[in-house]
């Protein structure tokens, strides 16, 4: 087995209830049901490629908020979107910006890669982080700074 | 929060088991007379069946043989449901599934494949299935083999009995043994 990646049924189990929930809040009651296959089809699909189990509930928010964007997508090709779809790549961000956001503590570091690796908004991510879109700001900018210092110390 | 309404999480198991992209659909048959059973299925075919399961180990156990991607699956382990329940009735004698035995070693597959073609109904001995996959002093390795069985009923490692004719062990319990072969009238 992958080492730390859960069994996908646990997985499924720990998160599905608040990913429908976010759903519904981000998309409507109506879409949320497809919504969540959508989602969930996408996470199974991208299963394997997980290196480890961190950051799962993260890593399933996003996909769902990626999932609210395209469909969004789909029904106004033209309209202006709050949410800039990113690359249709279900690698978890955070391995492409590990390097650079190894030493940084946990909350700030997925703050960081959400918003830069992912390019998502302050309130997708608070939900991710199970803060708010406040705390999120906050913890991204933070990890900016902290960034910034360390580079300069180099 | 609310949770996921049952059919909206069934469609989901559904749709991913009609997609083929789990390494392991599985179920647990709350009531069959041998009590609670955890059946699991690949791609490839039947790959699990386990006694009084504890779904978290057996979770683990089957992520770490086959894959990460096991979900619990109503619909995709109907068939073998079915030919299980014929059996359990005794209305059928043989099994008509495709069996997927890559997790076991070597030795053990061919000594798998030999026990699969004991019939029904029938007995035979550790001993003579030693000599039957070309090492006769094996017994006791046959034993270890018939212990850890992946699929039993299906594999029936209950037709295998000590020379004297007593049941020596099953993995799922002598009680069990006596059972299945009571069904089969292997024992009166």
């Amino acid at each position: 087995m992958v080492s730390g990646v859960p069994p996908f049924e646990r997985f499924y189990e720990a998160h599905k209830a608040e990913v429908l929930a976010f759903l519904r809040r981000r998309a409507g009651r109506e879409r949320a049901d497809d919504l969540f296959q959508e989602t969930f089809l996408h996470a199974l699909r991208a299963y394997t490629r997980l290196e480890h189990g961190e950051h799962l509930r993260a890593w399933v928010l996003t996909i769902a908020a990626n999932a609210v964007v395209d469909a969004a997508r789909r029904e106004r090709p033209s309209a202006e979107l709050a949410v800039e779809p990113v690359a249709d790549d279900s690698r978890p961000a955070f391995e492409e910006l590990a390097p650079l956001t190894d030493g940084l503590p946990q909350k700030e570091r997925a703050a960081v890669v959400l918003r830069y690796g992912y390019d998502l908004d302050y309130d997708t991510i608070g939900v991710a982080l199970g803060s708010n879109e406040q705390a999120a700001r906050q913890a991204a900018s933070a990890g900016v700074r902290r960034l910034r210092k360390e580079r300069k110390q180099q | 929060m609310t949770g996921v309404p049952t059919l909206l999480d069934e469609r989901f198991r559904d749709t991913a088991a009609a997609e083929g992209i789990l390494d392991v659909a599985y179920d647990v048959l709350d009531d069959t007379p041998v009590g609670k059973l955890i059946v699991g299925v690949s791609d490839r075919g039947l790959c699990r069946i386990g006694f009084d399961p504890s779904p978290e180990e057996e979770l683990d156990r089957l992520a770490r043989q086959f894959g990460p991607r096991v979900l619990r699956s109503p619909k995709a382990i109907d068939r073998v449901r079915a030919e299980l329940d014929e059996y359990f009735a005794g209305r059928r004698h043989g099994f008509d599934l495709k069996l997927d035995l890559r997790a076991a070693p070597e030795f053990h597959q061919r000594v798998l494949a030999e026990l699969s073609r004991v019939e029904y109904g029938r007995t035979t001995t550790y001993g003579a299935l030693a000599a039957q996959v070309g090492s006769p002093r094996a017994a006791r390795a046959v034993g270890t083999v018939m212990n850890r069985n992946p699929i039993p009923i299906v594999l029936p490692c209950h037709r295998v009995v000590g020379a004297s004719g007593s049941l020596v062990g099953y993995g799922g319990g002598l009680d069990r043994k006596e059972w299945l072969l009571r069904l089969e009238g292997a024992l009166l």
